[in-house]
């Protein structure tokens, strides 16, 4: 609820004569009194520098009498009082003028605490260290940026979060009133509605006109964000209502109560149904997607599983599971008679094969057997829109439940469990030692896989990816980063069990999530003392580096290690398929898509943004003492980085 | 005339055996150049997006044919982009590729496998 404060009658303050003293005994000229009378006198609009009558206005003696606009009680306030009632730790944002009045009550009024500010570069880097922190926290972190070119840079990562289902919170400045755009700068950056650049990709946005609509719509924007499916939401705190004094008829301002909406479990009979399926099942199978939005969304995994001792393959979007679990990546759909879908966004990509780039057609085909069931429980199913199409093709499914999964899942496991008789509990736990000893060997044969090219300069991803983990198993560790570009080795080799130690990746593909979605998940790790662990592809720090010197700024503990294969290697491959395809000049892949001559030392970038910093490393014997080092200063609560030379993927 | 071809059924009887040969280290140029190393890795290691190759099972020809018609995601590279002699040259190489210590051999992969 909003802070009891003492408040002037007067909001406005008109600090009257700067010449104070013998001044105020002077009699008012008329033009003064007139003066007195106007609520507010704001400058001319400025020209770029100070002319000859501007200089005599500021070197010549003072006027008996001016009357300074002043408040002691801006709308920003009110709005901070609103913010802190929704928890937000932090709020990230490059600084922007048409926030510039929410900025200072942050700062000032609210003593920059819940929120904290967070300077950021970029308002991409804003927003992805927003997703990045949400999927560590479970709860957003508040952003805010110009409602013109702060929104245009930051749409990219807001993309990203939607297309991951993630919470972000974004508040926009803006000035609405065309009287009150001080410059021409200001009418470049004002907008009639600003949230329609993002409305394509965001869950829910609203441009208040008071500051009641504000505190309402602030709290019901962190309702929805909150609500799955999770997606970032837009709300605009305009400029006038920022600067501007708190109205008097505004006096009793009421900040509603938010109550997070339970999420949507499936319909009983359906649930009922997906059990009876699932028990029956001689070989069921389990892909997971988004499924555990918290810790507890893991157990529920693991008990289900067991429950029907049914393999788990997981999409690799979140820590759904334990990845030692003897259950883990066991099953194949192409023998499943039921598959289960939880969360997928991509159920289709999970049930067909399509034929490569290097094939006529784009065949496809269903991989599952004849007779196949397939059920999903999926929160996507509840909401969708049309323009953006990470929704997928369209998959063919006998049973459909649009609910959230981890809700689902206490209702399914206790149907499951009434179902499960004498007989179908001996047939379920024959299959258990079978599944598990397909997961020791997935396991020895990626360990053994690990071998090759041990010793290989540039250093194998495998080897980087042993090294730190025998820098970090002893440790409380969160790895911050995907892992597709490094053949996703962290995940076949360490330890994986917390939902904080895999957070999945960009949701849209987006380059240029990794660096600060990091930061923003080591943000996160920060109070809880984790390590946390980036592993950072070279091309996606180079579009917002200036991440690393938020990291070091606010002391942000983290361990960088260079991914350096010195290329946008994904689009490097893709170019060598279109020469061989077009069978001409694969000798030139790499132009347009190389990242060298020179070759970029990302050690000396990270020196230079005030970060402790080691490399270029292209020996792998150098690397786990590097490691051990840079960790060192990590435990000390700074970011460090290891720049290594990498071989491709 | 019958000299002639002689020399011919000579040269042709082996040529077999000159591109079996193949010549390591212009394959080793060849492999970068043309880029196996993208998928397969700088050290045949495989990964992601490619298979291991380092010490190929595959004799030559068995190469030469895969590439020309691949059955996996690999595109198919005709003997325009590069030729018959290339790919046994880069089949030279990677025969000279090391072959991976066992894991167990290994401290931090035999950790791993203890586990």
């Amino acid at each position: 609820m909003a802070r009891s404060r003492k408040i002037s009658v007067d909001r406005r303050g008109f600090l009257k004569g700067a010449a104070a003293g013998a001044a105020a005994l002077v009699a008012k000229p008329e033009a003064a009194k007139a003066q007195e009378a106007a609520e507010v006198r704001r400058p001319a609009t400025p020209t770029p520098l100070p002319g000859a009558k501007q200089t005599a206005s500021e070197t010549a003696p003072p006027p008996p009498r001016i009357d300074v606009y002043t408040t002691d009680r801006p709308g920003s306030d009110f709005m901070v009082d609103v913010l802190k009632t929704l928890g937000f730790e932090y709020v990230a944002a490059n600084p922007g003028s048409s926030f510039r009045g929410l900025q200072e009550s942050c700062v000032n009024y609210g003593g920059n605490k819940s929120p904290e500010w967070i300077t950021c570069c970029h308002e991409e880097s804003s927003v992805a260290m927003a997703h990045g922190y949400a999927k560590i926290e479970g709860k957003p972190l508040l952003v805010m940026a110009h409602g013109t070119v702060g929104l245009q840079h930051a749409s990219m990562a807001i993309y990203n979060a939607y297309a991951d289902r993630v919470p972000v919170y974004i508040m926009l400045g803006n000035v609405q009133d065309v009287a009150w755009r001080r410059s021409d700068v200001e009418w470049a950056h004002s907008v009639q509605d600003a949230a329609s650049m993002v409305r394509d990709y965001t869950k829910w946005d609203d441009a208040p006109v008071s500051l009641g609509h504000f505190a309402e719509s602030a709290v019901r924007a962190y309702k929805i964000a909150m609500t799955p499916p999770m997606e970032p939401v837009v709300i605009v705190a305009d400029a006038v209502l920022q600067e501007e004094p708190v109205p008097e008829a505004d006096r009793r301002l009421q900040i509603p109560k938010l109550t997070l909406a339970s999420p949507p479990a499936g319909d009983y009979g359906a649930v009922k149904e997906a059990a009876k399926m699932l028990v029956n099942a001689e070989n069921p199978v389990i892909v997971a997607g988004r499924v555990a939005r918290t810790p507890e969304g893991i157990n529920l995994l693991v008990q289900l599983a067991e429950t029907l001792q049914a393999p788990v393959l997981d999409r690799r979007f979140r820590t759904n599971f334990p990845n030692r679990h003897p259950l883990f990546g066991a099953g194949n759909v192409r023998t499943a008679d039921v598959v289960l879908g939880l969360e997928v966004p991509d159920m289709w990509f999970a049930t067909h094969t399509q034929t490569p780039v290097n094939r006529m057609g784009m065949e496809a085909k269903r991989i599952t057997q004849p007779g196949a069931k397939v059920i999903t429980i999926f929160a996507g199913d509840l909401s969708g829109k049309s323009n953006y199409q990470d929704f997928g093709r369209y998959d063919e499914v006998d049973l459909a439940i649009a609910a959230d999964a981890q809700a689902t899942l206490p209702i399914l496991i206790e149907e499951c469990r009434k179902l499960i008789t004498p007989d179908r509990k001996a047939a379920i736990q024959q299959r258990a030692a079978k599944l598990a000893e397909v997961s020791r060997k997935n396991r020895e044969r990626d360990i053994e896989q690990a071998a090759w090219g041990w010793d290989a300069s540039p250093v194998s991803t495998a080897r980087m990816a042993a090294e730190l983990w025998n820098q970090i198993k002893t440790e409380d560790w969160s790895l911050v980063s995907d892992v597709t570009f490094v053949s996703w080795w962290p995940l076949r080799m360490w330890d994986i069990d917390k939902h904080y130690q895999f957070i999945g990746g960009h949701g849209a593909y987006g380059i240029g999530y990794g660096a600060p979605a990091a930061v923003g998940a080591a943000l996160a790790n920060k109070k809880h003392g984790r390590i946390s662990v980036n592993i950072q592809c070279d091309g996606d720090l180079n579009y917002a580096p200036g991440v690393l010197w938020t990291a070091a700024h606010h002391r942000i503990p983290m361990l960088n290690i260079m991914h350096n294969n010195r290329a946008y290697h994904q689009e490097l491959m893709y170019l060598e398929d279109m020469a061989a395809r077009a069978r001409r000049g694969v000798e030139n892949a790499g132009i347009g898509t190389a990242i060298n001559d020179p070759n970029i030392d990302y050690a000396m970038m990270a020196k230079a943004y005030g970060m402790f910093s080691e490399g270029p490393i292209d020996n792998p014997n150098d690397l786990g003492p590097a490691i051990k080092r840079a960790l060192e200063v990590v435990k000390k609560g700074e970011p460090a980085l290891i720049d290594v030379v990498t071989q491709p993927r | 005339m019958k000299g002639t071809f002689l020399l011919v059924a000579f040269f042709a009887a082996l040529l077999p055996a000159i591109c079996q040969s193949g010549d390591p280290a212009n394959g080793k140029r060849l492999f970068v150049r043309d880029g196996c190393y993208e998928c397969h890795g700088y050290a045949g290691q495989g990964g992601r997006d490619g298979a291991r190759i380092a010490t190929i099972a595959l004799n030559p020809q068995g190469l030469i044919r895969y590439v020309r018609a691949p059955a996996g995601a690999m595109p198919a590279y005709t003997d325009k982009v590069i030729s018959d002699q290339e790919l046994t040259d880069i089949h030279a190489y990677l025969q000279t590729l090391p072959k991976a210590k066992a894991a167990k051999d290994i401290p931090l992969l035999n950790d791993l496998l203890k586990k």
